[in-house]
């Protein structure tokens, strides 16, 4: 018996929704009497050994050549092996990309039980019942899960991460696995950019920025507060921002601690797509718009004036010239 | 070329979200019921477009729901699709729900299946993947580009920051989101033919669910907005600062 953690790397290093769930596992470990331990394919630049901290006693690190393409299929099969040889009977995914590829599968594969998109630790008072978000962030389930096994992909900024003391033993786990069906042919990042769903801090603007030319405040003020950009679905339509940017129902769910929404009139679709941030500031020049009944902090204004005052008074706030 | 597309009932976008029976059962009451908008806006649309280039594929529709859903079926056949399935099972659990449609994938030997990238009820994000498993085929999730060249498949699928593009060979399981397709209006012509397309009923298979909704809960409601004025945008930054601690 012992809580499995899913060790999620990008370029060789370990995500930040990865300490989340890594801290999320330790603490039911600790909570059902047993052990974390974590597990990573491929290298990894990272100090693995260090992830102690965050409360696995060992990390079971996976190397082979079939590894070397993002397939789930044969990621899937590869934990599917730690998980048995291990005798996990949790599983934890961060709900992220791998974790919304992989996580299904395995469950499918092992016939544990999924909560996808956990919002908060199980209940294991009687039976073993985690929340999870459902109808896009309108409404919270509890999922009782029955099977021996089960598996949780915990939603990003759900669970704070938690450092300590300790160092992890690191061990090569061996796989015969072989390569899977899926071949990458190319991949692009936006350099530099803070990933939407991993940001702290989302700066989101709307049609009230009247085109795309006027976004360069909006960035400015995202820059200040290391903050990832985001947009409403008709500027997304409208080919004012990529696709990637869009927040809301039909378009990526976000949770980060401050939302800033300039020129979003605040429609339930784009609110069901940011309604679990911690603090929600809407900017809008009109004092009807429904986004002021979701929001902690407004301002009723013309974002061309507010946004840059903004800027300057985080800028004067953070000492930063 | 043979895609079988999944199709699932959810709320309308704009529903409010209640809750009946001691907060354990969804309140249908007054709630509009759509295709849930990535099996309709981006797979099924998707599917119908690769039709349009090859005449010769053949579109199913499948469904695991009882027969209230037989609308929407029918919506979903007036936007394209030569034939509908439903399993007739009324289950929120996903591994029940992958079960089903993969036995419908088995029996219908299908070189493509898609799924929308969640529903906009439940959020799993699972289908997909569980399907895939049980069909022990490739998955490529989150897709926002899908073309296809003979018997490969060429996917642009998201990844955190950016975008790569993946190759598999037929058979494959894809989950699609924005980018893939453009939302249709079905027209006359589609509503007219939707109603002679066959949709068939079939019960499904013995599967034990791996999970059970032991109850709903609303987010707690917002204490109210604290309105600063346009003039003072140094004292929202410094609330934010001091009293929300976000900045």
């Amino acid at each position: 018996m012992s809580v499995l953690i899913f060790i999620d790397t990008t370029d060789g290093h370990v995500k930040k929704a990865t300490l989340e769930a890594l801290s999320y596992g330790s603490k039911i470990a600790a909570q059902m009497g047993t052990v974390a331990e974590g597990v990573v394919l491929g290298n990894v630049q990272d100090d693995l050994a260090s992830l102690g901290k965050y409360g696995v006693t060992k990390i079971h690190q996976v190397t082979a050549d079939a590894l070397s393409q993002p397939d789930a299929q044969v990621y899937c099969k590869v934990l599917a092996e730690v998980a048995t040889a291990i005798g996990a009977t949790v599983i934890v995914f961060s709900n992220n990309l791998n974790g919304k590829a992989i996580a299904p599968r395995l469950s499918a594969r092992l016939k544990a039980g999924l909560v996808s998109g956990a919002v908060a630790l199980p209940d294991t008072s009687n039976g073993f019942v985690v929340k999870k978000n459902v109808f896009s962030g309108k409404a919270f389930a509890n999922i009782s899960v029955t099977t021996a096994v089960k598996i949780i992909s915990l939603n990003p900024n759900a669970y704070q991460v938690i450092a300590g003391e300790g160092t992890a033993t690191v061990a090569a786990f061996a796989t015969s696995v072989s390569a899977g069906a899926i071949k990458v042919t190319s991949s692009s990042k936006a350099s530099g950019d803070v990933p939407l769903t991993e940001a702290e801090v989302v700066v989101s603007a709307g049609r009230g920025m009247k085109g795309p030319e006027n976004w360069g405040m909006v960035e400015d003020l995202a820059k200040v507060l290391h903050a990832a950009t985001a947009c409403s679905r008709p500027v997304a339509d409208a080919h004012w921002r990529p696709h990637h940017e869009h927040v809301g129902q039909t378009g990526i769910a976000i949770a980060p601690n401050l939302y800033i929404a300039i020129g979003i009139s605040g429609a339930i679709q784009h609110l069901a797509g940011v309604n679990r941030s911690k603090v929600i500031v809407v900017i809008n020049k009109d004092p009807e718009a429904p986004f002021f009944k979701a929001a902690d902090y407004g301002i009723v204004g013309d974002a061309f004036d507010i946004v840059p005052k903004f800027t300057a008074a985080v800028k004067k706030i953070k000492g930063i010239a | 070329m043979k895609i079988l597309v999944c199709i699932s009932k959810t709320p309308d976008t704009t529903a409010k979200i209640a809750f009946t029976d001691n907060n354990t059962k969804f309140d249908a009451n007054g709630v509009q019921w759509i295709i849930n908008p990535y099996d309709e806006w981006y797979s099924l649309v998707r599917a119908i477009e690769l039709k349009e280039t090859d005449p010769s594929t053949v579109i199913h529709l499948v469904t695991v729901a009882a027969a209230d859903a037989d609308p929407i079926i029918r919506k979903a056949l007036a936007l394209g699709g030569d034939e509908a399935i439903r399993v007739n099972a009324d289950s929120h659990d996903s591994f029940y729900i992958a079960s089903q449609i993969a036995e419908v994938a088995k029996q219908g030997g299908y070189d493509l299946v898609f799924t929308g990238k969640e529903t906009i009820d439940y959020n799993g994000s699972s289908i997909g993947g569980m399907v895939a498993e049980l069909l022990d085929l490739p998955y490529i999730s989150l897709a926002t580009k899908f073309e296809i060249s003979a018997n490969k498949a060429t996917v642009t699928r998201e990844i955190e920051g950016g975008e790569e593009v993946a190759e598999a060979n037929l058979p494959l399981v894809v989950s699609c989101q924005k980018g893939m397709a453009e939302q249709r209006i079905p027209n006359m012509k589609g509503i007219m033919g939707a109603r002679t397309k066959p949709l068939k009923v079939q019960e499904p298979v013995a599967v034990d669910p791996l999970t059970a909704v032991a109850g709903f809960e609303l987010p707690p409601a917002k204490a109210g907005v604290k309105l600063v004025d346009a003039e003072n945008v140094d004292e929202l930054v410094r609330l934010l600062h001091e009293e929300a601690k976000a900045i």
